[in-house]
């Protein structure tokens, strides 16, 4: 088995996972900017938070023989302090131009307020200014329904966002149909508690067809589980499905989005 | 896949799961005091589960879900709790 895991916040987990994941026939990783878990002080500690996304972890996923890419923001968590999410947007067009950065992500929502949705808003302009893959986290639990609505009525109000280069994460029974009917890419998160569980994700995939989907782990220092993804495959292959259904979704989805910019490349 | 495939692949996990939300509302009986608006949207969910809807995981999300669609002022917390506190009075 090969797979890509696109969504993963490995600057929260330990070495043992880069091995197990590589182990499990992981050949990628992407690492959206995200929320540490305490609100920054500055934007100086977004600055070296780019910092070791762009220079530090590479490196430490590369002594497991994993490419390593990432996406810069600041998360919805944090956007709330408008003046502190101006100051990183700030910042961030001098890390577009490090080789391993992918695009804008992850973006969107968290509690849906007017302060979110207007740093979301400048997210995707300063992604269309520079050209970039938008990554958009939807809102969790009770929250979600509503978050991803809101979200795509802010992607489709700009004009210049091609929804093919956008991938909408988290999604769920209640929000996938939405996301891939209005166009856009939709990614299931694997949690063992608060998103999708491999069964249900397969569930989804069945139901909606494997087009412009992809799975991820998004692992943290939340609960979560790096293996998710081929554990996910290997429940595909329980229910019957052909290896090369399996690796259509877990490797060539992955793939085909992330190749739009063309730093992803896999050696 | 069969419903009998379905079934030996998933029944065990399901009926697992069955006790376990059961002996979750046993435990809220035996415990004492007021219980919050997450255990009324558990209790208005599970009636979705025996309907002949076809779609029972969404309508329990949705059971579950803020329906409202306007942006609110500003976010009094982080995190979210898996129930909307206005799904109930």
């Amino acid at each position: 088995m090969r797979y890509i895991e696109p969504h993963a916040h490995m600057v929260s987990r330990i070495t043992d996972d880069y091995e197990a994941m590589r182990m499990a026939g992981c050949v990628a990783i992407c690492e959206p900017a995200f929320w540490a878990g305490f609100d920054r002080s500055s934007v100086d500690g977004f600055y070296d938070y780019f910092c070791q996304l762009t220079d530090y972890e590479p490196k430490r996923a590369a002594k497991f023989g994993l490419p390593h890419f990432s996406w810069l923001c600041i998360n919805p968590k944090e956007s709330e302090d408008m003046g502190l999410a101006r100051d990183v947007l700030g910042i961030i067009p001098e890390f577009l131009k490090r080789g391993n950065v992918l695009g804008i992500g992850e973006i969107g929502l968290n509690k849906n307020t007017r302060n979110e949705i207007a740093i979301l808003e400048e997210h995707i302009d300063l992604a269309a200014r520079h050209d970039q893959l938008i990554l958009v986290h939807t809102p969790h639990l009770e929250d979600k329904f509503k978050g991803t609505n809101l979200i795509l009525d802010v992607l489709r109000a700009d004009s210049r966002i091609n929804p093919g280069r956008v991938i909408i994460d988290h999604v769920e029974e209640h929000t996938v149909d939405m996301v891939l009917d209005a166009g856009f890419w939709a990614g299931i998160t694997l949690y063992p508690e608060s998103k999708a569980t491999p069964a249900r994700a397969i569930d989804m995939v069945e139901r909606a067809g494997m087009k412009n989907l992809w799975l991820n782990c998004a692992c943290d220092w939340g609960r979560s589980e790096p293996l998710a993804v081929p554990r996910t495959a290997i429940e595909m292959g329980r229910r019957g499905h052909s290896k090369e259904a399996v690796d259509a979704l877990v490797y060539g989805n992955p793939m085909r989005f992330l190749s739009q910019n063309p730093r992803f490349q896999l050696s | 896949m069969t419903r009998d495939q379905v079934l030996d692949l998933y029944f065990m996990d399901a009926r697992c799961k069955l006790i376990e939300l059961a002996a979750f509302l046993d435990r809220v009986d035996r415990s004492e005091g007021e219980a919050d608006f997450r255990l009324a949207a558990i209790r208005k969910a599970l009636p979705l589960l025996s309907s002949a809807h076809a779609e029972r995981a969404k309508s329990v999300l949705m059971a579950l879900s803020d329906p409202t669609v306007v942006p609110i002022s500003a976010a009094t917390g982080k995190g979210a709790c898996g129930a909307w506190p206005g799904a109930t009075p």
